[in-house]
């Protein structure tokens, strides 16, 4: 199998959205763990973006630091050019909210709630839009993911590969600048695989969203248009993919 | 909030049995406090009811509150006195209608004067102590309420026979007398007077029952030897609120003592003080137990919703919205429990005050006295809620604590 030539990252083409300036994360404990260590980059707007590496190589501890779910031990996170290190609990807790999007490899969809309940829990906790608004942009993202018919079902009535593009959907409710998927397609079959790569292709594509995602499918990565890869918790390349 | 209430009630909702415990739990104590204090406060009201109805708002006695001073302190700044004798006196209270006259200038209700003394009444062979009280019988029933307690005969015959007597019912019974029999009365210096038996009383008091009389003033105040004398006036008040004042100011006005009817039961109020703080006491205790069962729940839901703290935190939810998550449960537990306790401490308090029962010591009484008050309800659910917030706050500070990165990587 032939992979897509890369070429080395110099700089960012697009505006700056994303940058990790010499991130390290060490677990402490009686022998401190080195999860991420000086870990630099720049991401720009609409990038899609793959973070590679082998087992342990501290790729999701990366994208956790990224997406403000973690601090870091030293080094800094900017989003939108905003320092985050600086932020409380509940100002990072509000960012996530307004500019940030998470896809899990499990779909961590809340199974009480049903598909479009689930998507519109972020937008009602952001209270942006009014009810009707919300119903209508909930509605109109699971249509554009296919999910129309599975509106009203509950998590456990649909297939991994539905719960994950329901997943996605959440992860757009408050049109956030950049979505951050860990491992999306982990748990699904080629067919589902398939139809969440589409769903997160077609968001770059179409709103100019960022997206970071963790992978270990070579293919899939190889399908993005940049591509970083780590070992032992720091960049070993970081190319831009034909 | 909305948001937060509604993920709230969907995960009691989803472990609905767990809830139905924790709820009845709450209920229970709720419930049995309400029937609990409604009882406790409809007794002590029925009996300072009781109480107020048997004894004089203010009763002002023969009495001074500290011994006279000696002519000799009002000359010298310090005396001593040795072998001091109390004067050979009869005791009561003198110019009885001046004293009443200065009374009924400011005070508002109505006044009696009385003259009690111990004699042996003698009937049949038979004796019996008694607590023998002179009275002018029209006022006397102005400030007492012995009319409704007359089984037979009347009390206003005082007035029109000379030598009448009242007597209890249970005294009557003890001697074989009634109503129309003369018996005799002895005082305690020997002398003897006889008395026809005009009326029986029934208080439901068994000591006055059997040891409490009335007769006219004058034949008393002959019996006893003290001719124009008094030793008590008694004084019914139109709000009885007043009793303290009303005391105090008698007391400064005439110099003998005046006790309201607070001073007279100020042992009972406190003992009905600390049988309050006791019944509230256990009824916090309750709560506290219930309290526990919204802990197990709540925590449960913890344990079992780690996974979906994690995703709500990724989400933007902040810590204390967690926080306020978990405890919205308990109170939802807690409201929950409190509404139906109070609806099964109504049923329980209805159903106590319709059972009729009779006691034939000491108080008579033919129902459970009950009393319904909205404060009940609302000291009962307060600490059921403050109970129940306790106990969804210690799980729901845990959860707010929970790191979401954990979670996430030990998701299968």
């Amino acid at each position: 199998m032939s992979l897509p030539a890369e070429v080395p990252v110099e700089a960012a083409a697009t505006p700056v959205l994303l940058e990790a300036r010499d991130l390290t994360r060490i677990l402490p404990a009686v022998v401190p763990v080195t999860l991420v260590k000086d870990v630099s980059f720049k991401i720009g707007r609409s990038e899609f973006v793959a973070i590679t590496g082998p087992s342990g190589s501290g790729k999701s501890s990366l994208l956790y630091l990224l997406g403000l779910l973690d601090r870091p031990t030293s080094g800094k996170v900017f989003i939108g050019g905003a320092r985050t290190d600086d932020l409380s609990p509940a100002e990072m807790a509000h960012m996530r909210l307004e500019k940030l999007g998470f896809v899990f490899q499990f779909h961590f969809l809340l199974p009480e709630f049903t598909t479009l309940e689930n998507v519109m829990i972020p937008m009602q906790k952001l209270g942006k839009l009014s009810a009707r608004n919300q119903l209508d942009h909930a509605t109109t993202l699971l249509a554009d993911l296919g999910l129309e018919d599975f509106l009203h079902r509950r998590p456990a009535q649909l297939s991994g590969g539905q719960r994950q593009r329901v997943a996605v959907a959440r992860a757009l409710a408050n049109s956030p600048d950049l979505i951050l998927a860990d491992e999306p397609t982990g748990s699904l079959d080629s067919v589902a695989t398939e139809q969440v790569f589409d769903s997160l292709r077609k968001i770059v594509d179409r709103q100019k969203t960022t997206v970071v995602a963790v992978t270990h499918d070579l293919e899939l990565a190889a399908r993005m248009e940049r591509r970083i890869h780590l070992v032992d918790g720091r960049i070993d390349w970081d190319r831009q993919q034909a | 909030m909305m948001l937060l209430l509604r993920i709230a009630a969907t995960h009691i909702r989803t472990r609905m049995r767990q809830t139905v415990v924790s709820v009845l739990g709450v209920a229970l104590g709720v419930g049995f406090s309400v029937a609990m204090a409604s009882l406790m406060e409809g007794s002590q009201r029925d009996f300072t009811a009781t109480l107020i109805d048997a004894i004089p708002h203010v009763e002002i006695v023969d009495e001074q509150r500290a011994p006279a001073e000696q002519p000799a302190s009002t000359v010298y700044d310090a005396v001593a006195y040795y072998g001091l004798r109390p004067k050979e006196d009869l005791r009561g209270i003198r110019n009885p209608t001046e004293a009443l006259a200065a009374l009924r200038d400011w005070v508002d209700g109505k006044l009696a004067q009385r003259l009690s003394g111990q004699a042996v009444l003698r009937y049949s062979g038979q004796d019996i102590g008694m607590t023998l009280t002179g009275v002018d019988p029209k006022r006397e029933l102005s400030v007492s309420n012995i009319r409704d307690d007359m089984r037979k005969g009347s009390f206003e015959d005082l007035g029109t026979t000379a030598n009448g007597l009242v007597i209890g019912d249970k005294a009557a019974e003890r001697l074989g007398a009634d109503v129309g029999d003369t018996v005799t009365l002895t005082s305690a210096s020997g002398v003897a007077k006889r008395f026809k038996i005009v009326g029986l009383f029934h208080t439901g008091i068994t000591t006055s029952d059997e040891g409490l009389a009335y007769a006219p003033l004058k034949a008393v105040q002959i019996l006893l030897e003290k001719p124009d004398i008094i030793n008590s006036i008694a004084i019914r008040l139109n709000n009885i609120s007043q009793a303290n004042d009303v005391a105090a100011r008698a007391e400064r006005q005439l110099g003998y003592k005046a006790i309201s009817w607070e001073e007279a039961n100020e042992g009972l109020m406190e003992a009905f003080f600390v049988r309050n703080v006791i019944m509230y006491t256990v009824v916090g205790a309750i709560l506290v137990v219930a309290g526990f069962g919204i802990f197990n729940i709540v925590s449960t839901i913890v344990h079992e919703k780690a996974r979906d703290i994690a995703i709500l935190k990724s989400l933007g939810f902040p810590e204390a919205d967690i926080q306020q998550i978990f405890v919205l449960e308990g109170l939802v537990i807690g409201i929950l429990g409190a509404l139906a306790g109070s609806a099964l401490g109504f049923g329980l308090s209805s159903y106590m005050a319709t059972i009729r029962f009779e006691f034939t010591q000491d108080v008579e009484m033919t129902h459970l006295p009950i009393f319904f008050s909205g404060t009940h309800y609302i000291i009962a659910c307060l600490l059921a809620l403050f109970s129940s917030g306790i106990a969804g706050y210690i799980p729901a500070r845990k959860a707010a604590r929970l790191n979401p990165v954990d979670i996430i990587r030990g998701a299968t």
